[in-house]
């Protein structure tokens, strides 16, 4: 069907050059690139092709008037790569300009903390070292350091000033004071002939701090671009009327009053009218229900449902009074405003953590004066005890968990939306299960494949693959050999037909297979009958369980979580799936509203929930929750308030999820005990007046890389690992090209 | 010790040398696709 791709949404035009960014599938090795870049540059009016390996993006540029973009696709396509259009978001751009600013502060710090470390060895090793020499040293030493502190320290000094203008204390205030205060004691110190300088502690510390924030910015910057990507891949698109002709257009492009044409098997791509035709359309993406809903003119449908039987003429509105959407948005405002703003463990410590330290070191400064030393010996002294507590090891002992532990999520295939979202999921002690597309798989399936025999079902999931009827496309499914028959022929509302061996073999309607009319035994359960040489089978297409749903469910019960199903869909169709996993506590045919009363009667009661949900009307109790997961099948706005999305189609990225974050949250509080055991050992050393500048950058080094080795232990846990790049792949509903 | 007058500075500049190296490096752009850079080497395209 060859029909008009207006992309123009995704194209940039600069001076006669157009350029597009598309994200691509399947680039898997170094011939890919030369492929993909080869194939490309041969078309006419391309200029440059470059694919990011690292991402899986290309971005071309192409005279403009030479080639249209649907082209370009169309030639990849051909090659075996689909690719996906694709706009950077705006917070990804921001977080690359971000990332690039931390790595300069981290040069600077790097550069500045090993030359001056060069000076201060030659300070500590030159015992016999004339004082000229050494005040030499330290002026030299202070060049590098003050401009160098400036610069790289910005991050910090940035943040404590806001924490501290909005009233607040996070941990970049003790550590924006000690680094101002060592070096600004230094160059006092210095300009008075003195022998201490604590110029390398002072940089060393920005060093290893930005390796942190590094490292946990790089971490995020990965996972958001294969979020990036995977929403590209699965942008919808829609078949719009441009007067009497149809153009099919990215869903994003869409507009109110546009005209759009949904055939059978078609999503519909934007909440509207139906102008005309009728229809039955699955809304299980959207409200939970599985039985599916008649359709006719005037009726409303909205984004995510399913087309089941017959062509639809669609108006797009905006959002308008009184559809689910605006309830839904509703309470979602109100759920966001209501929910209290998490305090993170890193920030809650550093509330306890810099009032007592500041109030060592002024302690120190008084009992230092009353025990009759000089003024300058106290302050010095004071100093030095700010400086050793300067919470490097505090710092580094939460992110640096939180970098591996996203790193060990985004291979079990979690993907983390937001920052604090590990450290909530460590505290939950109720887990609320939606049913439809969540316990369940979010594409129906054939329900008794085992019962039927496996040559009549490969024939017919076969034939199947040559229909765009959603029931068909589920028989599709259960296909080995992806090969459609040749002269497959539809019948419109009926079946679709073939010869195969030489006999007539019908997929389609009892009637049309010329059987009696099978009913369908169980509510949300459709048949579809196969006929072949005298040969038959019913197939029963429902929604049936993740893989692994069992086992994710068992282990989290063995972890002593509460589990609680709160469906959208009847009662009928809720337990049956309750009683095969063993959930006593479950509720059919809730609406968006009841599921939030629910989770909140769950959390009056002290509870901490994880919301796992994938509906439209799961959105508002999905914000309402301590921490929310969403399958990547979910509806976008959805999956937007969920703090994680998890890829593929097995429910155990639930069970790892929580499991990593329980590891992770042990350790991040094992890093905080070795952190307070690190000071407790130091301060008195230097309320003593006995932390030299040597001892105290051995002790903050070694108190850092401490809490990063230890961090690294949530990589040596025994937990399956899944390659999160192939999850791409089972993310793609069976594609009909 | 009249010898640190050269070492010292010319230690500096050389490690300034190679800090403006690296924030020249990434300017311009060549951390972007740290993988891919590793598998371009294998093209053959250049050879004769």
């Amino acid at each position: 069907m060859a029909e008009a791709l207006d992309l123009a949404l995704f194209v940039q035009h600069r001076d006669g050059t157009a350029h597009m960014d598309l994200a691509v599938e399947g680039v898997a090795c170094a011939g890919c690139i030369r492929k993909i870049e080869g194939r490309l540059k041969q078309l006419p009016g391309v200029v440059d092709a470059r694919l990011n390996f690292t991402n899986r993006r290309l971005a071309v540029d192409w005279r403009q008037s030479e080639l249209a973009p649907a082209e370009l696709i169309a030639a990849l396509e051909a090659i075996g790569y689909p690719a996906h259009p694709f706009q950077p978001e705006r917070a990804e751009t921001d977080e690359a300009q971000h990332m690039r600013w931390l790595v300069r502060c981290l040069a600077v710090a790097g550069f500045a903390a090993m030359n001056i470390m060069l000076l201060s060895v030659s300070v500590w090793s030159g015992t016999d070292m004339p004082q000229e020499t050494r005040d030499f040293f330290h002026w030299l030493s202070a060049l590098i350091a003050l401009p160098a502190g400036a610069y790289a320290g910005q991050p910090f000094f940035q943040s404590a000033w806001r924490a501290i203008r909005s009233g607040q204390l996070n941990m970049d205030v003790p550590i924006s004071l000690g680094v101002i205060l060592a070096l600004g004691m230094s160059l006092v110190e210095t300009a008075t002939h003195q022998p201490h300088a604590y110029f390398d502690s002072a940089t060393m510390l920005l060093f290893f701090l930005l390796c942190g924030r590094a490292l946990d910015h790089a971490m995020r910057r990965k996972t958001r671009s294969v979020a990036g990507n995977l929403a590209a891949l699965k942008a919808e698109f829609a078949h719009r009327f441009d007067g009497a002709e149809v153009v099919r257009v990215p869903a994003a492009a869409l507009r109110a009053d546009d005209r759009l044409l949904v055939r059978p098997g078609d999503r519909v791509p934007a909440d509207g009218v139906v102008l005309s035709g009728t229809s039955e359309i699955d809304e299980s993406l959207v409200t939970g229900e599985t039985m599916r809903r008649a359709v006719t003119a005037g009726a409303t449908v909205h984004a995510g449902a399913v087309n089941f039987t017959g062509t639809l003429t669609v108006r797009v509105t905006a959002a308008g009074n009184g559809t689910l959407l605006d309830e839904v948005e509703r309470l979602l405002d109100k759920a966001v405003t209501a929910r209290s703003r998490y305090v993170r463990l890193a920030d809650r410590a550093a509330r306890m953590y810099a009032p007592v330290v500041h109030a060592t070191a002024a302690l120190t400064l008084a009992g230092w004066l009353i025990a009759g030393a000089t003024i300058h010996d106290s302050i010095v002294t004071a100093i030095a005890v700010l400086i050793i507590t300067c919470p490097c090891a505090l710092a580094l002992a939460i992110p640096a968990v939180q970098v591996v532990a996203s790193g060990a999520l985004f291979r079990s295939g979690v993907i983390l939306n937001a920052g604090d979202a590990i450290e909530r999921l460590s505290e939950i002690d109720t887990v609320v299960f939606d049913k439809t597309g969540t316990l369940t798989l979010p594409e129906p399936r054939v329900a008794n494949a085992a019962e039927i025999a496996p040559d009549l079902l490969e024939r017919a999931a076969r034939l199947a693959l040559s229909s765009r009827h959603p029931l068909a496309a589920a028989v599709a499914r259960e296909a080995r050999d992806r090969v459609p028959f040749e002269d497959a022929s539809e019948e419109p509302g009926q079946g679709i037909r073939a010869i195969i061996d030489g006999a007539e073999a019908r997929l389609g309607s009892a009637s049309f297979c010329g059987i009696a009319q099978h009913e369908p035994t169980e509510p949300g359960a459709s048949t579809i009958v196969f006929s072949h040489a005298g040969r038959a089978a019913v197939l029963v297409v429902r929604q049936t369980l993740r893989p692994e749903a069992v086992e994710t469910i068992a282990a989290l019960r063995e972890h002593k979580l509460d589990l609680v199903i709160l469906s959208g869909d009847r009662a009928e169709a809720v337990s049956p799936i309750a009683t095969c996993l063993g959930i006593s506590d479950w509720h059919g045919g809730l609406n968006p509203a009841e599921k939030i009363a629910a989770i909140e009667a769950l959390k009056a009661k002290g509870r901490r929930v994880l919301m796992v949900g994938d509906g439209l009307n799961d959105a508002p109790s999905l914000a309402a929750a301590h921490v929310s997961l969403s399958p990547i099948s979910a509806v976008d706005i959805t999956q937007a308030h969920a703090d994680a999305v998890f890829l593929g189609q097995s429910l155990a990225p639930v069970r790892d999820a929580v499991m990593i974050a329980h590891h992770a949250r042990r350790l991040m509080q094992q890093n905080l005990l070795l952190a307070v055991l690190y000071n407790a050992v130091a301060v008195p050393v230097a309320i003593a007046g006995l932390a030299t500048p040597l001892i105290a950058a051995v002790a903050m080094s070694g108190s850092s890389i401490l809490v990063t080795l230890n961090a690294l232990r949530v990589h040596a846990r025994r937990e399956p690992i899944r390659i999160a790049i192939s999850a791409t792949d089972n993310l793609a509903p069976a594609r009909a090209t | 010790m009249n010898v640190l007058v050269y070492l010292v500075p010319m230690a500096l500049a050389l490690g300034l040398t190679g800090l403006a190296a690296f924030l020249w490096s990434l300017r311009s752009g060549q951390y972007e696709d740290m993988d891919g850079a590793a598998l371009r080497v294998l093209g053959d395209e250049d050879l004769p």
